[in-house]
């Protein structure tokens, strides 16, 4: 009983013992190139710990609006990072863009869905969308849809996700017609879904990440912006579908 | 809270949680009714193993439940895709598929429910009423029903209060449409990400106020049934 005990304090402790802990809020659809990004930020730092936390940016946001232990956000839009940045949040300063995507609206490989117009079509019963009010991919596909007229009358048909990656699963399970994903998200799965438009008519989709203002890793915060910009994370950025700042 | 919250302040959700709950604990009712009058009064062979099936919504993940739904009546399966080519006909991001959830979870309170208050009843009394010449069905309805109904109705007022707080299944079913299968545990969580604090505590609160009555009327009635 004894020696169970102790294993388990042994096992406890790498969680403690790694000199420097650094926790990045990151979008959804950073999910995978930013697990590269920071186990080659690592690789180079004896001693520190990159933790992850991936979530739609705006809760995210919100997780630091209610005092979350967060040293980098990266959120997927100016917007989230605005408001970020109007409630002192983020130390502004360190606010640089480190990548681009795009829109694009996915469909199981055979469907009658071609182009936006197509959405209106009464074979499509469902749309997933991010949600307008956390979700900066459900805001670029609202700001999308009100360009080309089609918000209102599509409105009825749209499922909302709690991030992209579940409007990505939506779609690949075949549970909806359509969904408006980024081209770094379709390009997952390009066997289940097909790209049937790049979609225009929206803000462009820049990620900006900056460090947060309570954060007790500055030094090492700051690094890690601007190891994003760096030449070794910009191509494993690149090699995911992103886009240059 | 201003009143300035009280004048937009969307009741659909709330509306549309009493709805999927009414209909979810109906059929919870007539399923826990029936199956706990047969885990009560008879000695069906593999009686355990079915009731602890039946009891499993209660312990299990709401995620597991929710997936298990995607899984046997998403598109891609059989019922579902049946289901879908025959009559057009889906679940899943339907308000249906929430009633289904609630329904499931729901069921063991009303069962749990009806078959401790059908052992509860004196069986000597239904033996008097077959003397008297009533038939099993008449015996059922005018002397066991009325005698175990504190005990069914205080377990289907719990699972009317489970029903209304479902949420980890119903959202993975049904999806959190607004107007559509948006209920109020849903508008809650949405209201939280978006960081809307006002309009979550207001749901909160009216949740809570209701679900406080429904326990008390519950338990009003579980004293009342036989000891």
């Amino acid at each position: 009983m004894k020696r169970l005990l102790l294993s388990l304090c042994l096992a406890a402790l790498p969680g403690f013992a790694s000199a420097q802990q650094l926790t990045v809020s990151a979008a959804s659809s950073l999910t995978d190139a930013f697990k590269e990004i920071g186990a080659r930020f690592e690789a180079g730092r004896p001693g520190v710990a990159v933790r992850f936390n991936f979530a739609a940016s705006g809760v995210l946001l919100q997780q630091i609006v209610q005092g979350a232990p967060v040293d980098v956000f990266a959120s997927a839009d100016q917007e989230t990072m605005d408001r970020g940045a109007a409630q002192k949040l983020i130390a502004a300063d360190t606010r640089r863009d480190f990548a681009s995507n795009a829109l694009v609206l996915v469909t199981p490989p055979v469907s009658p869905v071609k182009s936006l117009r197509d959405l209106a079509l009464p074979a499509v019963k469902r749309i997933a969308v991010g949600k307008v009010a956390s979700v900066p991919v459900g805001r670029y596909t609202q700001q999308a849809l009100e360009s080309a007229q089609l918000w209102p009358a599509l409105n009825p048909k749209l499922v909302f996700a709690d991030n992209v990656r579940q409007v990505l699963d939506y779609a690949a399970r075949g549970e909806v017609e359509a969904g408006f994903v980024y081209r770094t998200d379709a390009a997952l799965l390009k066997d289940k879904l097909h790209i049937a438009v790049t979609v225009g008519g929206h803000a462009p989709v820049a990620y900006p990440a900056a460090v947060v203002a309570d954060s007790k890793q500055a030094a090492l915060a700051r690094n890690f912006v601007a190891f994003l910009a760096g030449s070794e994370a910009q191509a494993i950025l690149a090699r995911h579908g992103f886009g240059a700042p | 809270m201003t009143t300035d919250l009280w004048t937009q302040f969307d009741a659909a959700p709330l509306l549309l949680t009493l709805r999927v709950a009414g209909v979810a604990t109906l059929l919870a009712l007539v399923l826990g009714v029936a199956l706990g009058w047969v885990f009560a009064r008879t000695r069906l062979p593999g009686r355990g193993v079915l009731e602890a099936v039946c009891m499993l919504p209660l312990v299990l993940p709401p995620t597991v439940l929710g997936y298990g739904i995607l899984v046997l009546m998403g598109r891609r399966s059989a019922l579902g895709g049946w289901l879908r080519e025959h009559f057009d006909y889906t679940v899943i991001f339907n308000w249906h598929g929430a009633v289904i959830a609630s329904a499931l979870v729901a069921l063991p309170l009303v069962l749990k429910g009806a078959s401790s208050a059908f052992a509860q009843v004196d069986r000597q009394l239904e033996a008097a009423a077959r003397t008297l010449r009533q038939s099993r069905w008449s015996t059922f309805v005018r002397v066991t029903l009325p005698l175990a109904w504190p005990g069914i109705l205080a377990g289907t007022l719990l699972a009317f209060a489970r029903a209304m707080g479902e949420f980890g299944a119903s959202l993975m079913v049904a999806g959190s449409i607004p107007g559509q299968t948006q209920t109020a545990s849903m508008a809650i969580y949405d209201a939280v990400q978006a960081g809307r604090d006002d309009v979550a505590l207001m749901l909160a609160l009216v949740i809570s106020a209701v679900s406080v009555a429904i326990l008390v009327l519950s338990n009003r009635y579980l004293q009342r049934s036989p000891p």
